[in-house]
């Protein structure tokens, strides 16, 4: 809520400067936002009064205006709006004044004639924007009366940023109430004042709606004058709070509002027919707001309505069919008390949120309608005359929310707040608060005042103590309580584990957002996929069922800025719609470009399908040990049909990796290969604690063979098959080189291996050594037709 | 004798100018070997009258000592310059960059929570984690935010078709943790969150740790010793911190923290006494137990930590970006 400080310091003004008073409120828990001076200095401005205009002789668009400011003589001044009329009280520049960013004002010649001065508009005296025309003033302020005796230059707006539990301080009043406690000065609360009655007219009131809205006042007021403008002080404290001046009738309504926190409404009681009735709506209704949008009436809209229909949205806007006007007489002001939920729901539904609807939202007064509508209708009289009806006043007892009585035991305070307060402290504190407090033993018995509906347990008691007390007062304590070792949680570990892997395999850990853009997300996955009802941009509108969509985004990003070599990995939640919806923890990694950075003395090589092999198995190996995991050749929808492969853990597909499809690279327009993993880390089991076993203290024996196969034989047939024959002996297999080319049959490829044999026992024999390689030579040739090459 | 020291001058002088070790080698052989020049004097010892010998002995044996050293000294003077050689040979330009794989680095945000983390782990929290996409309940209702509650609107939330949600805060966390275990509880959680919300100064997702302690006696006054000393740890200086009076539905008393910047008061994290009501919720017994509770914006610290001045970089990936936290 932005507010006028001098406003405040009308009702209570404790001797403390403007920084002073925001830091005071901050520490309250009112967070003062912004705080800025509220206008510029009004130097030689002053209330005159036009006499006559007549056309200016050389000009069509001017005119010369005979100005009375006060003085002896009237002074000549040109003017060029289009609202300038005989009679008009509006604010002469005086030659000498000083406007803002302006040079000090000197006499002028206007084609020809001489301008002893300029007639203002409001936005070039600083009040508003508007310089459609000339300001127009009320009758009431006086003829050459110097503007800044009518409006303190010396003021600030107060922005407050307020928590939804204090609409209580959604007011002048309530600000002012607050201040008084932290100060310890003198507070009155607003006091109603009856206005004399003198018309019998009353409306007839219909509470339909009994439970969301409890309380429904009104009252006419008729013969009111609306050519009447706004008086400068009122205006002034509107447009410190952010309100535009409408007419004056509406702006008195705003005006209460700021003021004491209720919001009214005032409808054209001559464009009423019968009586009001609050309910809910009927069928299919329609209404056009006073914005002059037509709406369809939701369901659980709360309405204010007539024998025509519906006539406002309770609390929230009025309709414009019923808005008052300059043609309006007779008025009908509203004072009400609407359910804070209700008002919720409904601007919730039409996406609406007004000044009046904030208040109601949060909690306006149960107790406050009548003084408010009292108030509305003294200043209505005061400038606009007219004649105002009985209050007529309808209501559920019932559904009026009261304060309980909240016990609050002095233990209690030292148990939450870890300090204690004397008495005469929470008695003090609690009765400037306007809470009735009992003590009872060590206890007191409270009940807060109608204002504070958020005080409703022992709690909220609590926190008003120390809110009062200063948090800043209580003291910070450090106390060393023993506790127990934890066990390391697997998966928290799994994840650190990884990191710790792929950066130090220069894989750069990105995080991208968990939503993307479903044109990408469709190239990789096809099944059905959770999407937000309110994406930001439909770019990220579905939830990732793999890490991949984002991974890929930030490699386009990074390729569009030159980079050559990304190698990329991310970790997160994917969610994945399956009997029920899933959401898992995933790694995943993408490489493009040489398979190292550029070096001085290596020549480039563009990564391949085993730079990532080499990953995957370094971080399975670290992760879970060698023996637990295997990889398949398998197709993976998203790679290259013949680089892929699936990893399995316990029978468990956990992943793959492989190449990017390259019908999905050309899509994306990739330039190179684009080589991916993919893991579930929630399906990665705990490794194998390290069993050691015993060194060998004998020799090894190398040797080294070199075999011819069909160049379709894999390199997993040839190690699983010298594995079954060779004895335990074979410690080591080395695979160290593969050739195709001269020397090689066509279709056929040689293979060079390295074999280590090693015994636990004694030092190996030729014997043994030559028997263990004749027979897996033997089982080379026997199954995979191999020959020994010369 | 004449013979001795013509034999030794004409040594050193061959010793001196022998151009390799391979003729060093020949010299020592042609003198000091079996068939050797010396070896042969020593020989003809023999032949002297008795009184003689041990003088002439001395003199021959002294002779061999000296050619030996005289090689020895020669040898060395070889190897040195070998050595030299091989050294001259063998400098490179040190100064070329060293060869092999570089390492990448985690991304700033994950470098802050593991600060966090670390920092809680210390004092004995756990570090817990749970779903991202939640439902109303743990999201909302049992942190005491009934639906027409004027803090809903204040979260912006992120809705799919069936009524889920996606978390707007780790809070959801708390009601999980507290559902599925007994107190006292003392847990971290840090994760991701998400809301509707995307300008200068909001993403749609960012990070949060909410924390947590549940136990017999612990106080406001705890909760404000606890968060000074982590913030003091965290930006690795003494702070100026405050302490003001604010609102969250799942706490009561509930407080902002501000610490005091180069240009003013910057908020840094929300906290206060769980709400006796969320505790009901998830069955503790209010007045048995108290808890504490905080939450804080990953980025913001992060931010500050490292004096990135636009949020959004963040989540854009740039490897110039990246790159600087290694």
């Amino acid at each position: 809520m932005k507010f006028s400080e001098n406003w405040l310091r009308e009702i209570i003004d404790p001797k403390i400067d403007s920084n002073k008073l925001s830091y005071q409120l901050t520490m309250a828990g009112l967070e003062v936002d912004d705080i800025t001076k509220a206008c510029n200095k009004f130097e030689g401005l002053f209330v005159s009064e036009v006499r006559s205009v007549k056309k200016h002789p050389n000009a069509d668009r001017l005119n010369i205006c005979e100005v009375d400011v006060g003085e002896k003589d009237l002074l000549s001044i040109v003017c060029g709006a289009p609202n300038v009329k005989k009679g008009m009280r509006t604010v002469l520049a005086k030659v000498g004044a000083q406007l803002a960013n302006q040079p000090k004002l000197k006499p002028v010649k206007l084609k020809g004639i001489e301008s002893c001065g300029m007639l203002c508009s409001s936005s070039e005296i600083g009040l508003s924007d508007d310089s459609s025309g000339i300001i127009e003033l009320s009758k009431h302020e006086p003829i050459g009366k110097p503007l800044d005796e009518l409006i303190d230059s010396d003021n600030n707006i107060i922005d407050l940023s307020l928590t939804p539990n204090r609409g209580d301080c959604l007011s002048i009043y309530g600000i002012a109430r607050e201040l008084a406690v932290i100060n310890q000065s003198n507070f009155s609360e607003y006091e109603k004042k009856t206005i004399e009655v003198s018309t019998e007219n009353a409306s007839q009131v219909k509470l339909s709606a009994k439970e969301a809205c409890p309380k429904y006042v009104c009252r006419i007021v008729e013969n009111v004058d609306l050519s009447v403008k706004t008086p400068l002080w009122m205006s002034e404290k509107l447009r410190c709070s952010g309100i535009q001046s409408i007419n004056i009738v509406v702006d008195i309504a705003n005006f209460v509002m700021l003021e004491l926190g209720q919001p009214l409404h005032m409808f054209d009681n001559d464009l009423l027919t019968g009586g009001i009735e609050v309910r809910f709506p009927k069928g299919k209704e329609k209404l056009k707001l006073l914005d002059e949008t037509e709406i369809e009436i939701k369901d659980k809209t709360l309405l204010i309505a007539d024998k025509s229909g519906p006539i406002a949205m309770a609390g929230l806007m009025g309709g414009f069919d019923s808005a008052v006007s300059n043609q309006t007489k007779n008025i009908l002001i509203e004072s009400a008390f609407f359910k804070p939920e209700v008002i919720i729901g409904e601007a919730r539904q039409y996406g609406l949120h007004t000044e009046s609807s904030h208040r109601f939202e949060r909690g306006v007064d149960p107790k406050i309608q009548e003084a408010a509508i009292e108030r509305a209708s003294e200043l209505v009289l005061s400038f606009c005359g007219g004649n105002a009806g009985p209050i007529v006043e309808e209501k559920n007892d019932k559904e009026i929310p009261k304060n309980h009585e909240v016990l609050l035991r002095k233990t209690q305070i030292k148990r939450v707040l870890g300090i204690d307060f004397d008495k005469k402290f929470i008695t003090q504190s609690f009765s400037r608060l306007g809470m009735i407090c009992e003590p009872s033993n060590n206890d007191w018995k409270i009940i807060p005042p109608s204002h504070r509906s958020d005080i409703k347990i022992e709690a909220d008691l609590i926190e008003e103590l120390a809110r009062i007390y200063g948090y800043d007062s209580i003291p910070a304590s450090t106390s060393n309580t023993v506790s127990k070792i934890k066990s390391i949680k697997h998966s928290r570990q799994i994840v650190s584990q990884v990191r710790e892997v792929l950066t130090n395999r220069d894989y750069q850990e990105v995080i991208t957002y968990s939503f993307v853009d479903p044109e990408i997300h469709r190239l990789i996955n096809n099944e059905k996929v959770l999407t937000l009802q309110n994406p930001i941009a439909s770019e990220l509108s579905e939830m990732r069922t793999s890490l991949l969509p984002g991974l890929i985004n930030a490699l386009q990003r990074n390729i569009k800025r030159h980079k050559e070599r990304v190698r990329f990995f991310e970790t997160g939640l994917i969610f994945e719609e399956k009997k029920e919806l899933s959401q898992e923890h995933h790694v995943a990694g993408v490489i493009y470009g040489n398979s190292e950075q550029k070096q001085w003395n290596k020549a480039d090589n563009p990564s391949n399908f085993f730079d990532i092999k080499c990953d995957i198995e370094v971080l399975l190996k670290y992760l879970v040990g060698a023996e637990k995991f295997k990889f398949s050749t398998e197709s993976v929808n998203a790679l290259h049909p013949g680089q892929a492969m699936k990893i399995y853990m316990n029978e468990n597909e956990i992943g793959y990796f492989g190449q990017l499809h390259p019908a999905i690279s050309l899509k994306l327009n990739f330039k190179k290969e684009v080589f991916i993993f993919d893991l579930n880390l929630d399906l990665i089991s705990e490794k194998n604690k390290t069993q050691y076993k015993a060194l060998s203290k004998f020799p090894i024996v190398k040797r080294d063979i070199s075999i011819v196969v069909d160049e379709d034989i894999t390199f997993t047939m040839i190690s699983e098959n010298i594995e079954k024959n060779a004895s335990d002996l074979l410690v080591n297999l080395e695979l160290f080189d593969i050739y195709q080319g001269k020397g090689i049959e066509k279709g056929k490829k040689s293979v060079a291996l390295g074999l280590t044999f090693q015994s636990i026992r004694s030092t190996l024999t030729d014997e043994e050594i030559n028997n263990n390689m004749h027979s897996l030579i033997n089982g080379l040739s026997d199954h995979l037709n191999a020959k020994l090459r010369e | 004798m004449k013979e001795t020291t013509k034999l030794k001058d004409q040594a050193l002088l061959e010793i001196n100018s022998a151009p390799d070790l391979k003729h060093l080698e020949q010299i020592r052989v042609n003198y000091l070997g079996k068939k050797g020049k010396l070896t042969e004097q020593l020989k003809t010892l023999g032949k002297l009258p008795a009184e003689e010998r041990p003088k002439a002995g001395q003199v021959i044996n002294d002779v061999k000592i000296l050619i030996q050293n005289a090689l020895e000294d020669r040898k060395d003077s070889f190897k040195n310059e070998q050595l030299k050689e091989a050294i001259d040979k063998g400098s490179v330009d040190v100064s070329l960059p060293g060869k092999g794989v570089r390492r990448a680095g985690l991304h700033p945000i994950t470098l802050t929570m593991r600060r966090i983390e670390s920092l809680f782990e210390q004092i004995g929290f756990d570090v817990v984690d749970g779903p991202e996409v939640e439902d109303e309940y743990h999201n909302f209702e049992a942190l005491n935010i009934p639906e027409h509650h004027p803090a809903r609107a204040m979260h912006d939330t992120f809705y799919f078709e069936d009524g889920r949600l996606l978390r707007t805060h780790t809070s959801s966390v708390q009601i999980r943790v507290m559902q599925n275990d007994s107190p006292p509880f003392r847990f971290i959680a840090p994760g991701r969150v998400y809301r509707c919300d995307s300008d200068m100064t909001h993403t749609p997702m960012f990070h949060q740790v909410e924390g947590l302690i549940v136990d017999e006696s612990v106080t406001f006054s705890d909760l404000k010793g606890l968060l000074i000393n982590f913030l003091e740890i965290f930006f690795e200086k003494k702070l100026e911190t405050r302490f003001r009076p604010s609102y969250f539905p799942f706490t009561e008393p509930s407080a902002e923290v501000d610490i005091l910047g180069d240009h003013g008061w910057l908020e840094i994290l929300g906290c206060g006494m769980v709400h006796p009501n969320v505790l009901k919720n998830v069955g503790i017994d209010p007045e048995k137990y108290m808890g504490l509770a905080f939450g804080m914006g990953v980025e913001r610290l992060a931010m500050l930590y490292y004096g990135v001045d636009d949020l959004r970089l963040f989540f854009e990936n740039d490897l110039q970006f990246l790159d600087q936290f290694h």
